[in-house]
């Protein structure tokens, strides 16, 4: 699968009742990279990102246009079926958000619906990713408390190590830091950095400076509209389009 | 800044006081009413309160008053409203979750049904009873412990069925969001993540469901009948606690309104009991659920 991006977005438009939110996107997304893609609030950021895993579907009054290729297959064909292209992708939000079970069963959630049951082998995913997360030595002698008592920074590594137990091709985050404090948003792009060796990430952010720190591929929207994007190393050294210069140099934010 | 006027704090501190006193003052009569309630049917039942109450069916002359007991009621009431719970249940879980999950939660489907949920919720029992009663002719029944199961199961729905949809709503968002992008199917978010998040409001409205069914007595009136044994089928009549009160006041009797009271207190008393084991029950579903 070299060379082929594992994401292929093609002239997407996203409608919320009348409102045009995504404009005429086009954009490959490498793999084995993170792309992270930055711009205001408001510019649909978020949207995009959801688009790549349908978890716009349930929303009201939306109206999708265009193509998502994954693995050389549209997701929104009239056939498609959506649980399995969930499932290539592990999603990490703005505010993690724990099941309402024990850590021990946060993990196992996923990969129990798609069929794990025998105890054994669910034992040593929950221990492999909540290790890959950088979680188990901090939860191994309670996992059979309820998720909630961890603490945010806990929650959203629990969260990745859910995410992660499915087994997916690629990593979504949803701005997934702004609820943390400084080191855990640390542990948690640290953790990212480690995970591009064999996933492929895409990052929502509005913080500049992380962009700087992670992105290997970079994406900039705009009201709705793809103004550029390219290798971070380039966009950021040496932006073509106007407005991507105004919000680098934080004349428009 | 020396623009905002001073000049009205005395009114605003008196209308203050006023209604912390009202506040307290209501506060006060609920308390006192409840405690009225309870006060007066304990002090009018324990001339008749006796353990032979409780374990003996109504023997020949009871509404005279001879001896016996109010066994076949309490056993009654208890197997009427277990079943009309559970039945009410099967049919409030699946349209509460069809409302929040299937359907979108401002979807016109979803605010239609809960209007007529809420329209249900307002109609009065007896009316139920008496299309209960219709219902169960047309079939062919006699009044019976299920003709009354299925009655009062109508009565609890709306309320037990609404209960549940408001704890629903109150789930995130993202919650569902988060089973969705693992993969989940609709029916597994459903059960393994939106119950078990609602739980402790599923089991309130449970509870307040079985409490409503329990204590009352116009649905069963014409659908459960009454007598004086103990059911033991389904298509048997049953006699029901609401009713042997009502019955037992309407007598001459003193002796035998004395057991009204008694019976009232037996009834009061299951529901308290159910109450508190639901309070036990519910501290157990809380642990896991997300704040």
């Amino acid at each position: 699968m070299n060379g082929q991006p594992p994401i292929s977005i093609r002239d997407l438009s996203v409608y919320y009742g009348d409102l045009r939110v995504l404009k005429n996107i086009n954009l490959d997304i490498p793999a084995k990279k993170i792309t992270v893609i930055i711009g205001p609030s408001g510019c649909g950021k978020t949207t995009l990102l959801k688009s790549l895993n349908r978890l716009l579907d349930t929303d009201e009054g939306v109206r999708i246009r265009g193509e998502v290729v994954l693995d050389g297959e549209n997701i929104y064909a009239p056939r498609t079926e959506v649980t399995r292209i969930r499932k290539k992708m592990g999603l990490l939000s703005q505010k993690p958000q724990v099941l309402p079970m024990s850590i021990y069963e946060n993990v196992a959630y996923g990969p129990r619906i798609h069929g794990l049951r025998a105890k054994k082998g669910l034992d040593l995913r929950v221990e492999h990713y909540l290790k890959v997360a950088g979680l188990w030595e901090e939860v191994k002698d309670r996992l059979r408390e309820p998720a909630s008592v961890l603490s945010v920074g806990q929650q959203q590594r629990l969260c990745l190590a859910r995410g992660l137990a499915v087994e997916p091709e690629i990593i979504l985050g949803d701005e997934p830091t702004s609820a943390l404090d400084p080191q855990s948003s640390q542990n948690v792009e640290r953790r990212l950095m480690e995970l591009k060796q064999e996933y492929t990430v895409v990052v929502v952010t509005h913080i500049l400076r992380q962009a700087r720190r992670v992105a290997d591929y970079l994406a900039f929207l705009y009201l709705g509209e793809l103004v550029e994007h390219g290798p971070a190393a380039e966009v950021f050294a040496n932006p073509r389009d106007p407005r991507t210069r105004a919000y680098l140099t934080g004349e428009i934010s | 800044m020396n623009g905002i006027p001073n000049g009205h704090i005395g009114t605003r501190k008196r209308a203050d006081l006023f209604f912390r006193v009202l506040a307290t003052a209501s506060a006060a009569v609920v308390l006192l009413s409840l405690l009225l309630i309870l006060g007066t049917i304990l002090w009018k039942s324990v001339p008749a309160l006796s353990l032979s109450m409780l374990t003996q069916t109504p023997k020949g002359g009871f509404y005279l008053g001879k001896e016996g007991g109010i066994l076949n009621a309490i056993l009654g009431s208890l197997y009427l409203a277990v079943g009309a719970t559970a039945l009410a249940f099967l049919l409030s879980l699946p349209l509460a979750l069809y409302l929040n999950l299937y359907k979108g939660r401002a979807s016109k489907t979803a605010v239609w049904t809960r209007f007529f949920l809420d329209v249900l919720w307002g109609v009065p029992s007896i009316v139920y009873g008496a299309f209960g009663f219709v219902v169960m002719l047309a079939l062919g029944l006699r009044a019976s412990l299920l003709a009354g199961m299925l009655t009062v199961a109508l009565l609890e729905f709306p309320i037990m069925c609404r209960a549940i949809d408001e704890v629903m709503r109150l789930v995130p968002r993202e919650l569902k969001e988060a089973s969705d992008s693992l993969g989940a199917t609709r029916f597994e978010t459903a059960l393994k993540v939106m119950v078990r998040q609602a739980a402790p409001g599923i089991l309130t409205g449970v509870l307040l469901a079985f409490g409503r069914g329990i204590g009352d007595a116009a649905s069963v009136l014409f659908t459960a009948g009454f007598t004086d044994r103990v059911p033991t089928a389904l298509a048997d009549p049953a006699a029901t606690l609401p009713l042997a009160i009502f019955f037992q006041l309407g007598t001459p009797f003193p002796e035998v309104q004395q057991r009204a009271y008694a019976s009232a207190a037996v009834l009061t008393l299951i529901i308290l009991l159910i109450s508190l084991a639901g309070r036990a029950m519910s501290r157990k579903v809380t642990r896991h659920v997300v704040k």
